[in-house]
This record gives C-alpha cells, sequence and structure tokens, in this order.
C-alpha cells in the first residue's frame, strides 16, 4: 500500500509501485482532469505539480512518489477555478477541445509561480505541451494576462 | 421515466442501472420511453427549445462539439431567433436513437467538412423562431389579446397596448401545448443581435477545472478496461496469441480477440490492461501487404503521372493542346504525404452489451454514425441501441466516418454481458491505426503565351481517394469527386482562377493504407499544389505574385477581396524587416473564401514564420471571435503538417509510433496570426478547416522568396535549407 499526498491529503493507494502516477490518479483516486496524451512524456497532457514543479505524470511511477512529495493536479489548483491563469483563460476564451489544457494551465502555472513575468522566450522554453486544436497563441496571451494580474 | 445527470455542475452522478449523459442533459434510464410519446413532450416548446421555470433555456444541439466552437455557434443561432436572454442559455445533445425515434427531428448528427453551421442554419434559426411564436402566442391567449399586438425581447413578452409583460419561464407550459408553426419569419442577419456577435463559447468553465468529463474519462459502475493491438500492417491478421502467460497478471479478467485482426485484454484498470496487453505473445499473419514501402508507393503513383486512364475533374478547352503551341511551357512535380490526424484524446468507446440492448458512450462527430456501427457490432436492431456522445478531445475527421473504435468496444463487451467496458487505445495505436491524410503525387503544367501570359493549365493528379477507402458508396462511375476540391468547375470548393484551356484529371492509385477525412480533406495538399506552383510561374516570368494572381481571378471577386484584403494589411509590395519575405496563397474551400501572407525569415538554414494575416468571407460570420481562434487553431494544423507531417511506410506499417517520431508544432514556432473576418453576405461558409489550405503555400512561396528555394515535397523537415 504506497501513500502519497495529492492536493493536500494524504491517500493511500493499493497499486503496483510501477503504475505511473497518471494512472494512479486516473484510475484509483478518479482525478480524470490529468489526461493521457501519449505515455511517453512528449505532450505534456499529463501535467502535475511535484512540489511546485511542473512534472509529466504518465513517466513518474508510483514507487518513486513519498509522502512527503505535494502532488497537486488540475483539481488542486484553485478552489473554484480561481486562479489568474484559470481566470485569465476564462476571460481570453482559450480552450477549444479543452483535452490539453488541464496540462497547459499546470505547465503554466508552475512557470508563474516562479516567474512571475515570464518573457516569450521563457514561455517558449517552459511550456512545450502540445495542443492539436492549436490554441498556442491564445495559451500565451493567458499567461502575460495572469502576470499582469499577479504583478 | 427520466433523470438528471448533471456532469457539469455537481460532477458524475450515477443513478439507478443505465447511465447516460450529454452535457447536463435529460436522459432516459432505458433509453425507450425517452421521447415523452406524442403529442407529449411536456417541457419542450418544440424539439430545439425547452424553457424551464427559472428562465432556464436549455438548446438542443444536434451537431458534435469537438472544439471548433459549432455548439457556442449554433445556440446563438437559435437564440437570434427565439429573443431569449443569452445569459440564460444552455445546451444539450440529444441522443441518435431519440432522433430515429421521432424521425429525424434534429436532422443530420454529422460534423464534419466544416458543415455543422452551413447546413443547418436555416432549420435550427426557424426551431428558434417557431418557438418564440409558440410563447408570444400563449403569453397573448392568456391575456386575451390578439399575439400580433404582441412582442418579445430578452425573454420577456410584452402587450405594449395594455401594459402587460410576463417572461418565457411563466408561459413555456402553456406554449409546450401549442401546434408547431410551419412558416416562420427569420430576421435580416443584419438585424442580429446575439448572433454575429463575438460571444465567448459556452463552454469553457468545466475545461479549466478538470471537471470536463471526456470519453477517455468515463466511469460507470463496475466497468471494466480494455487495451487493444491490432495487426500493425493494414489488412494483416492475428495467427496466435498465448493468453495463458497473462492472464493471471494483476486485475486481468481476459484476454479476447477482436475479430481476425486484433486482440484486446480486459482487466480491472486499463493500465493493468495494457501492461498485460505488453506482455502478451502475439504471432501476426501480416498478408500480402508486408513488403509495401514509402519508395514503392511513391513509385505507383509515380506511374499514375503519366497513365493515359484518369477521371476528369474539370475541363474547359484543350490544355494539351494549347501547352503543346505555347511560346514556352513550365512543369512542375509536387507530392503530399500520409499523415495522422491525432487528436490529443486517443480513440475510445465504451460499451455495455445485453441480448437485448447496447449502449454506447463515446466521443464521435456522428452520433448516427455511431449509432449504426454500435447496432452492427452488437447484431441488434438500432432501435434497441443507443449512443450517449461525450466531448471529443478533438475530431479532425478521425470521428466521423469512422467508428472502428466503436465496433472494437460493443465486441469486447460482448464477452461480458451486462459489464460495461471502457476500450481505450495507446497512443501507438492511435498513431499507427490511423485514417490518413491520402498521398498524392501532382504534375503542374503551364502554358504561356509570347507575352508570358498563362493561357493553359494541365493539373495532373495521382493517388489516393479518400471515397474509396472510406466511403466507396459515393464514388460516382468510379470516380472520386472530392479529390478535385478546389479545382471543381463550381460549387464550395471550385477552382478560383480562369484559364482559355484547362484540364484537371486524377489518376486514382489507392495504396493499402487506409485513407480518412482529414482536416481540410483535399483542399490541403490541391491548394498548396497551385499556389506553390502558380508562384512559380509568377517568378518564372518575372511578375508580381500578386498582380499575376489577380489577373487571373476577375472572374473570382470575393477572392480578389480576400487576397487583396490579406496583402494590404501585410504590407505586400512595402518594404518589409530586414530578412523577411512574404508570400501569399487563396483559395475558395468549404464554401468559404479565404486567403493568407506569410511572413518568414531564413537564418542558418532554419526558418522563423513571423506572422500570418489571414482573410476569411464564410458569408456569413455567426460568431468573429470563435471564427478567429479557428484560423488560428487551423493554421498550427496545416503548419504543423507541412513543417513535420509525415507517416512513413516500411514493411506494410506506419513507421511514426508517438509523439517523439510524429512530431507536431509546438509554441515556440507559432507566428503571430492576424485574422480579418470579411463576411460579404448572402451565402453560408464553413470556418474550422479553410484556412489550413491557405497555411501552407503561403509559407512556403515565402520561404522561395527568402532562400530561391522551391519545395515540392513535404514535410520540409526533410529538406536542407542551409545551403
Ligand atoms: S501523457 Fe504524459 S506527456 Fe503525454
Ligand atoms: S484545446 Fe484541443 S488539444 Fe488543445
Amino acid at each position: 500500500m504506497a501513500r502519497i499526498n495529492i492536493n493536500g491529503q494524504t491517500v493511500e493507494v493499493d497499486a503496483d509501485g510501477a503504475t505511473p502516477l497518471l494512472w494512479v490518479l486516473r484510475e484509483y483516486l478518479d482525478l480524470t482532469g490529468t489526461k493521457f496524451g501519449c505515455g511517453v512524456g512528449e505532450c505534456g497532457a499529463c501535467t502535475v505539480h511535484v512540489n511546485g514543479e511542473a512534472v509529466r505524470s504518465c513517466v513518474v511511477p508510483l514507487e518513486s512518489v513519498s509522502e512527503s512529495d505535494a502532488v497537486v493536479s488540475i483539481e488542486g489548483l484553485s478552489q473554484d477555478g480561481t486562479h489568474p491563469i484559470q481566470k485569465a483563460w476564462l476571460e481570453l476564451d482559450v480552450p477549444q477541445c479543452g483535452y490539453c489544457q488541464p496540462g497547459m494551465i499546470m505547465a503554466a502555472s508552475a512557470l508563474l509561480a516562479k516567474n512571475p513575468t515570464p518573457t516569450d522566450k521563457e514561455i517558449d522554453e517552459q511550456v512545450t505541451n502540445i495542443c492539436r486544436c492549436g490554441t498556442y497563441n491564445r495559451v500565451r496571451a493567458g499567461i502575460h494576462r495572469a502576470a499582469g494580474e499577479k504583478a | 421515466m427520466t433523470t438528471t445527470l448533471n456532469l457539469t455542475r455537481r460532477g458524475f452522478m450515477v443513478i439507478g442501472g443505465a447511465v447516460g449523459l450529454t452535457l447536463g442533459m435529460r436522459i432516459p434510464l432505458d433509453g425507450r420511453d425517452s421521447a415523452h410519446a406524442s403529442p407529449g413532450y411536456p417541457e419542450e416548446i418544440n424539439a430545439w427549445v425547452v424553457v424551464k421555470p427559472d428562465e432556464t433555456v436549455v438548446i438542443r444541439i444536434a451537431r458534435s462539439e469537438m472544439g471548433q466552437g459549432t455548439l457556442t455557434g449554433l445556440a446563438q443561432l437559435v437564440a437570434e431567433e427565439l429573443d431569449c436572454d443569452w445569459s440564460n442559455v444552455t445546451t444539450e445533445y440529444p441522443t441518435p436513437a431519440t432522433n430515429l425515434e421521432r424521425g429525424r427531428i434534429w436532422k443530420s448528427f454529422s460534423t464534419g467538412g466544416s458543415r455543422g453551421i452551413r447546413e443547418s442554419h436555416q432549420y435550427v434559426r426557424e426551431g428558434g423562431a417557431a418557438a418564440r411564436e409558440m410563447l408570444i402566442e400563449a403569453a397573448a391567449s392568456a391575456w386575451g389579446v390578439p399575439k400580433g399586438e404582441c412582442s418579445a425581447k430578452k425573454g420577456v413578452i410584452t402587450h405594449a397596448a395594455s401594459g402587460q409583460t410576463t417572461t418565457y419561464g411563466k408561459v413555456a407550459g402553456a406554449a409546450a401545448k401549442l401546434a408547431v408553426p410551419e412558416d416562420v419569419k427569420l430576421k435580416d442577419p443584419k438585424d442580429w443581435t446575439i448572433a454575429g456577435k463575438p460571444l465567448k463559447r459556452l463552454d469553457t468553465a468545466e475545461k479549466l477545472t478538470g471537471k470536463q468529463i471526456y470519453g477517455a474519462d468515463l466511469k460507470l459502475p463496475g466497468m471494466l478496461n480494455a487495451a487493444i493491438k491490432q495487426c500493425p500492417v493494414f489488412g494483416g491478421k492475428v495467427k496466435s496469441f498465448d493468453a495463458d502467460a497473462v492472464k493471471s497478471m494483476p486485475g486481468v479478467k481476459k484476454v479476447v480477440a477482436v475479430e481476425d485482426y486484433a486482440v484486446a485484454v480486459v482487466a480491472d484498470k486499463w493500465w493493468q490492461a495494457k501492461t498485460a496487453l505488453d506482455a502478451l505473445p502475439i504471432e501476426w499473419d501480416e498478408g500480402e501487404n508486408a513488403d509495401v514501402s514509402s519508395a514503392s508507393i511513391a513509385e505507383f503513383l509515380n506511374e499514375g503521372l503519366s497513365a493515359k486512364e484518369a477521371f476528369i475533374g474539370n475541363k474547359v478547352g484543350d490544355a494539351d493542346a494549347a501547352i503543346a503551341k505555347a511560346a514556352k511551357k513550365i512543369e512542375a512535380v509536387y507530392s503530399y504525404p500520409y499523415q495522422n490526424h491525432a487528436t490529443m484524446e486517443p480513440m475510445n468507446a465504451t460499451a455495455k452489451w445485453t441480448e437485448d440492448r447496447c449502449e454506447v458512450w463515446c466521443p464521435t462527430q456522428n452520433g448516427e454514425a455511431a449509432l449504426a456501427a454500435c447496432a452492427e457490432a452488437a447484431g441488434l436492431p438500432p432501435q434497441q441501441c443507443e449512443v450517449y456522445k461525450l466531448h471529443l478531445g478533438g475530431g479532425f475527421g478521425r470521428r466521423g466516418a469512422f467508428h472502428d473504435y466503436v465496433r472494437q468496444a460493443v465486441l469486447i463487451a460482448q464477452n461480458f454481458p451486462g459489464t460495461p467496458v471502457k476500450l481505450l487505445w495507446t497512443r501507438e495505436e492511435d498513431m499507427t491505426q490511423g485514417r490518413y491524410h491520402p498521398v498524392t503525387h501532382c504534375k503542374l503544367t503551364a502554358g504561356l503565351d509570347a507575352d508570358g501570359n498563362m493561357v493553359a493549365f494541365r493539373v495532373r493528379i495521382s493517388g489516393q481517394s479518400i471515397l474509396a477507402g472510406a466511403m466507396p458508396q459515393r464514388l460516382k462511375d468510379g470516380a472520386d469527386p472530392i479529390t478535385f476540391q478546389c479545382y471543381a468547375p463550381k460549387g464550395d470548393h471550385s477552382i478560383s482562377y480562369s484559364f482559355p484551356d484547362l484540364l484537371v484529371d486524377h489518376a486514382m492509385r489507392n495504396p493499402h493504407v487506409p485513407p480518412g477525412f482529414w482536416r481540410g480533406v483535399n483542399a490541403n495538399h490541391n491548394t498548396i499544389y497551385t499556389e506553390c506552383f502558380l508562384d512559380e510561374v509568377a517568378h518564372a516570368t518575372g511578375k508580381d505574385p500578386l498582380e499575376f494572381r489577380l489577373a487571373l481571378m476577375e472572374n473570382y471577386p470575393k477572392n480578389q477581396a480576400v487576397l487583396k484584403a490579406v496583402a494590404e494589411r501585410a504590407g505586400w509590395g512595402k518594404p518589409a524587416a530586414e530578412g523577411v519575405h512574404r508570400g501569399l496563397a487563396q483559395c475558395t474551400a468549404f464554401g468559404s473564401h479565404i486567403a493568407a501572407c506569410a511572413e518568414v525569415s531564413v537564418t542558418g538554414g532554419k526558418l522563423k514564420i513571423h506572422r500570418i494575416v489571414a482573410a476569411t468571407d464564410s458569408g456569413y460570420a455567426v460568431n468573429p471571435q470563435q471564427i478567429e481562434a479557428q484560423v488560428e487553431g487551423s493554421f498550427v494544423y496545416g503548419l504543423s503538417a507541412m513543417l513535420y507531417g509525415a507517416c512513413t511506410v516500411k514493411q506494410g506499417r506506419i513507421e511514426q509510433t508517438n509523439f517523439d517520431s510524429y512530431v507536431v508544432m509546438r509554441m515556440a514556432e507559432m507566428p503571430k496570426v492576424e485574422t480579418i473576418v470579411m463576411p460579404s453576405g448572402g451565402f453560408w461558409g464553413g470556418v474550422g478547416e479553410p484556412t489550413i489550405a491557405v497555411a501552407a503555400p503561403a509559407v512556403l512561396n515565402a520561404l522561395f522568396a527568402a532562400t530561391g528555394k522551391r519545395i515540392r515535397s513535404l514535410p520540409l523537415s526533410k529538406h536542407d535549407l542551409s545551403s
């Protein structure tokens, strides 16, 4: 029985230690906001925060996460969708199909936490998630807007 | 009996034995009594509109939302005619079986070809207008006044003479009992206050918090999970597999053959199913296509470039004769590779089967086609089946004409009567079992007169027909009419240049790789062929590419208008920033006229796309903000395809298995996009797809201006731009 700290709560999970954190969240904890896109760390749909770092959870085995690691998924980013990134996303109508957006939002919020006013270049380097609907320009504008609000 | 499953506000609730859900809509518990037996559909004003006592207006949407904004756009059209308060509007999907039961009252559910709005605007607006008339009539008869003296605005009905007012919610019950009027008058689009406005989408909030449930996220009580492997060579079969080797692995319930070409493992959790499937020894009978390669396909297509037999798509005069006697001839051969849709959400479907009923929950671009696939696989009449549409994590054509994943889910679920089973493909399956953008080669020839005017145009397309692979019943005497998108004599995909002598024909060559409708369809490569080639001719004859095009477009003033608009906005003819070069492209596709001007630079062999200006004339613009989003998104799709998109074939199978080998564009490469929405009125064009077609040729033409290199085969990533 593994113990992990997810969205501020410690929970027990009866899963094989090799199970990726993504599937622990989705199938054992019913946190399906974190998406499966590729399973190989390429697309970022599965991005969560581990101790504040944006991490691609499809390539993180459960056994590598300890109870002292704070895991935050999209469901735990804010109480009711009020994180500055979520508010900016709503104002700019960023999502299209929306499937990549939890990962985008987690990547963008991790970036802002470290770098409150990122440049375009820093955004390019830190937010490398794939969006097949093509929301990139609005994602960028959303990050700048959220940065402006926080600054 | 019906129950409400509200996914959107209260999370996912499960009531009773069966579960259905679609955007917080009413779902019948067993499907059969859903359509409150006629004449009693007591909750609805008519099929399109439900008004609740609390003034909530529920608008029924038959087409699927997959990110393109159709849900919001269609709701705007209904709400406009209904004259309701937009802030009270919510939406729901009627189910395909209910449509069947009610004589297809919502008509088509198909969401493809950028047709969601342009095909249904008339009858959805009539639905809204009829409901408004019924609500007014109900109020008028309660007041005992003529209904002609009453008016409605924002959900409030007023009888000006007596000063009485009431609301839609208060009279909805009475209105629902009235007959639906047949002849209703629609508003002049210039009087629109909801439609035509850049309103926010209705479906954003849940997408920001992880609450939006996609097909891949569905969880039903007692549900099992399945992972599948299909023979990697198209047309191949399973020879054998050793179920005993994995049956005691954690969670595994069963290893099942799916027809003769696939094997699935069913387990408690999907990750367990996938882990066991990876460990399962499978032997394939790869069949007759095991030796096919990209090179052998190219050879097959090349032969078609000079073949005698071909289907004619457009013919004016005698192009071959005109070219034979032309003062000068210019010729070039282009080609376009296979590409995968690569929707962010891999294919999936959940099925629950019993001997007399089968239900499917899935992302689909066509609920009715999904229902048909479900019924066929279940061996049941469609009346005993139901499909609940879930939000799509992307469609792009993959989830419209093909419901292979639905069929598989039903066949797997038949092994567990009464138990829902969710089938989810790995990305590797999604990449290697696609319905690919077809491959074509194209030889283009221009005949020039002594003054360098282009007087004859000859286009020979050789390659794959989507219809032959996907819908052979739609071939016309063996020919595939959609092959000629953007070359057709008239219609939604008309050619937009005139030549005294013109011939466009198609030597159909169908390799074994299954083709599909891929966002933009045949407009994508055909526009690259025409627009890059005409650019070649303009440069070869020393003409300005803008002036050269405009001179050939006199019969196409709407195309001229969009082309001039992008040229002007981009500053065509004026100097660009140091090192920056421009390129143009235009066409008519999906009923809209579009043009683009790209600005690029190339430094040290590296291309940078700085900016693209795009103009769209879709006749009417139902939501300009969503059109902008679609243009931006379509450029990502089109530029991704141009930069990296290629599925290559080796030993009969697709070589690219995930996003590490099938590379797609990311944020760092995304140019600035400026969109000019310029609806000229009088027609309804699509917006989800057309602009893809101009993205690549505009950039390739700018690239030529920058480097002198003419790119005639894609993707660009295989070309060296440094020398
Ligand atoms: S699913 Fe984890 S990076 Fe794609
Ligand atoms: S919004 Fe659809 S993949 Fe990003």
